[in-house]
């Protein structure tokens, strides 16, 4: 009895052995010769393998990197500091490049915008858009179905059941750029976060003429061209019946925003406005025809 | 293989076709054929007679468009589609109904064909005939085959195999001699013998009239289809009728037969007999809430709107408006968009017929397998679509899908299947059409 039992261990100790050392031959001999400094800098990295960069993954960006060099990478997840770390690693030079945030380009929620058919089909997107022009009179607008919700893997954007619209978590955002690559009408756009998180944009991408726009959502940019007259730094372009504010001339004057008649322009992290004691009445029900405020 | 079979709804069926009154404007679309839109070359301004030429085809795959009516151009503008998407239409604020002299008007009956196989294609490009099956292909380029394939036949589509409609039917009752003279002028362009029509057995008295008729035609012959949809589909129908399977990525004349619709087949008629292009199309007005059920003969360009009313209005309980059927059809958003040449019909649906039930999930029933009439997977499809896997779905064929909707009219779980398959056979084309060829 006990003679089986040392027999079987000694059988499968040397069979375990005898195949370590084929498996330890086998990978010795067809041993893929790496640059030991891809593996350094996959470690430097952030590892979400979210695409971001570009590449195919930390591993391939990794690779890139050490390959190629700098001047095509940037990880956006681990931004500077990432960038700065690997440059040091490699013995080369990075430029630190603003920060930057996704930034939903839509004001129409439930409240400014209303459905006008009902929609029962698959609840995505990418469906709505590739059967109809929405749910709502604006065909340019947000459809509120969360295709960007589910292309995010840092949690940083969702959608707010109230309004229907995205709302972008800028401390978890690492402007990948996945929401905007998945959202099918081109809302989200990445811009530069800005001095102290401040930022302006046009918060609209409907070229219908100005009262078309308006009868759709109460939001909407009318194309009136208020914001790019009074601009100082040229910052403002109207093109369509809808204006666009260039994140790198911007210096968030706010002009534009006090301007504009809709309420278009969202300022993002800026003190209150002082109010004036002359305000005008807030509007009442959306469905109203609200006066334009000053 | 495979199929489904929704209630047949041919309540319309008795309905001859009537004109329908012309509007006070038409918006004419320029892209209402599958390929490239055509470009207009009348000028706001410009007096137009029917069937007056006011649009050129931009290269091979795309059609011209003739005026629907007589008058003068408004103007050349955006107008949105029935999907609320905009397109260039030629807009013409009617004046009489002055047609142009070189069309034939008469009721006669035209038998001889005088024209040459080349001059048929020819007059067909010419008069911008396109398939009236739903796709709107550009009729003569699908008379004219890549010369790697040899066309043996010509299948014409009586199969009509979806609910409510009746357009092709009640062509086939009221004009069965055009729609045979129709076939032997098909026959001609193909240089074939061989012409068989294939009706499904629930329109019988369609069968016993051309079959009789048939006699009187050379190489035409009907072939009555068992009632099953979509039996009608191109690929379906060619099987059933020659027992001959189209190629997976291959054209249907790979297996020698040419398909085209009745309507089709009606207005090649109208095209090589009479020298009229088309511009009139047939359309069933439909739906079991319906005020009326009628068929009628409308000029392209008239909005669905102006039709409604013409027709007792929109019915109170009428929860969807479908253009086409309810398979395949499409829902119409914008009730102002004008017909186009394909327009089949508007079809009315109540809460009840449409709304979508809750989904639940997959219990791999295959119940969908069992349905899809291209013998691909729907559940497993749907998965991979909703996971993005694109190598897979490529290598399960879904660009073999013919979106005819088996699967989600199937499903137990009411899995839109439908819907997210389509989505992922576009982007797998895509992909595919974006290789670098070999």
């Amino acid at each position: 009895m006990t003679n089986t039992i040392i027999f079987t261990i000694a059988t499968l100790a040397v069979l375990g052995l005898l195949l370590a050392i084929v498996l330890y031959i086998v990978a010795q001999k067809f041993k893929v010769e790496e640059d030991p400094r891809i593996d350094i800098v996959e470690s430097i990295l952030p590892g979400a393998n979210c695409g971001g960069c570009g590449k195919a993954g930390c591993r391939a960006f990794a690779e890139a990197a050490v390959k190629e060099g700098l001047e095509t990478c940037f990880c956006p997840v681990g931004g500077n500091p990432t960038m700065q770390k690997i440059a040091e690693a490699l013995g080369l030079t990075v430029e630190a490049k603003d920060p930057q945030v996704a930034v939903v380009r839509c004001s129409g929620s439930c409240d400014k915008r209303k459905k006008t058919t009902l929609y029962d089909g698959l609840a995505t997107c990418a469906t709505i858009a590739s059967l109809y022009s929405g749910d709502t009179d604006c065909k340019f607008g947000c459809l509120g179905r969360g295709d960007c919700e589910a292309a995010c893997k840092f949690d940083a954007i969702k959608i707010n059941p109230e309004t229907g619209l995205p709302e972008v978590d800028e401390e978890k955002c690492t402007a990948c750029g996945a929401c905007a690559k998945a959202c099918p009408k081109g809302i989200i756009e990445l811009r530069n976060k800005g001095p102290k998180s401040r930022r302006l944009y046009v918060a609209c991408r409907n070229q219908d003429k100005g009262a078309v726009a308006r009868k759709a959502c109460l939001a909407a940019c009318i194309g009136c061209g208020k914001c790019q007259k009074v601009c100082a730094f040229d910052a403002i372009t109207v093109e369509n019946n809808l204006a666009y504010i260039d994140y790198t001339k911007c210096r968030m004057c706010r002009k534009c925003a006090a301007e504009c008649p809709t309420g278009a322009i969202h300022e993002v992290n800026f003190p209150p406005r002082p109010v004036k004691p002359a305000a005008p009445a807030q509007p009442a029900a959306p469905k109203q025809e609200v006066p334009l405020n000053k | 293989m495979g199929g489904v079979h929704p209630a047949d709804k041919k309540i319309s069926k008795d309905a001859a076709i009537e004109k329908l009154p012309i509007p006070k404007t038409v918006y004419i679309s320029m892209g209402q054929h599958l390929g490239a839109p055509a470009e207009p070359c009348v000028a706001p301004g410009d007096k137009v007679k029917v069937g007056q030429l006011i649009a050129n085809a931009t290269g091979f795959v795309s059609a011209p468009v003739h005026s629907s009516v007589s008058g003068t151009v408004k103007s050349i503008e955006m107008v949105k589609d029935l999907a609320g998407k905009p397109g260039k239409a030629v807009v013409i604020d009617v004046e009489g109904d002055e047609w142009v002299e070189t069309i034939d008007r008469s009721e006669t009956v035209v038998k001889e064909i005088t024209l040459d196989k080349k001059q048929i294609v020819e007059r067909i490009k010419e008069c911008g005939v396109v398939g009236l099956g739903g796709a709107t292909f550009p009729t003569n380029v699908k008379l004219s085959p890549p010369p790697t394939a040899t066309p043996t036949c010509v299948i014409i589509n009586g199969a009509e195999c979806e609910p409510y409609l009746t357009s092709d039917y009640r062509v086939m009752i009221e004009k069965p001699d055009q729609l045979l003279i129709g076939g032997t002028i098909l026959m001609k362009a193909l240089g074939v013998d061989k012409c068989y029509i294939g009706i499904e057995e629930n329109k019988p008295e369609a069968i016993k009239l051309l079959t009789e008729k048939a006699k009187e035609y050379p190489g035409v012959e009907v072939v009555k289809l068992k009632k099953k949809y979509p039996q009608g589909g191109e690929k379906q129908l060619i099987d059933a009728v020659i027992g001959k399977k189209v190629p997976s990525m291959g054209l249907p004349v790979d297996t020698g037969a040419v398909v085209q619709n009745v309507g089709t087949a009606f207005a090649v008629y109208e095209a090589v007999q009479k020298n009229k292009p088309l511009f009139e199309g047939i359309m069933t007005v439909t739906g079991d809430c319906s005020k009326q059920q009628r068929n009628f003969v409308h000029r392209v360009g008239t909005p669905l709107s102006f039709i409604m009313e013409y027709c007792g209005g929109v019915p109170e309980d009428a929860a969807k408006i479908i253009s086409g059927g309810p398979m395949m059809g499409k829902a119409i958003v914008n009730i102002d968009a004008p017909t186009l040449k394909g327009t089949s019909s508007i079809l009315y649906l109540t809460e009840a017929q449409t709304k979508r039930k809750p989904e639940s999930n997959c219990i791999r029933c295959g119940k969908c397998v069992g349905a899809c009439p291209m013998g691909l997977e729907p559940y497993l499809l749907n998965k991979l679509g909703r996971n993005n896997m694109f190598d897979e779905l490529e290598a399960h064929k879904v660009y073999d899908c013919i979106e005819c909707g088996c699967c989600s009219f199937s499903c137990p779980a009411y899995i839109p299947l439908l819907d997210t398959i389509r989505q992922s056979k576009a982007a797998v084309m895509k992909i595919m059409k974006s290789r670098p060829k070999k």
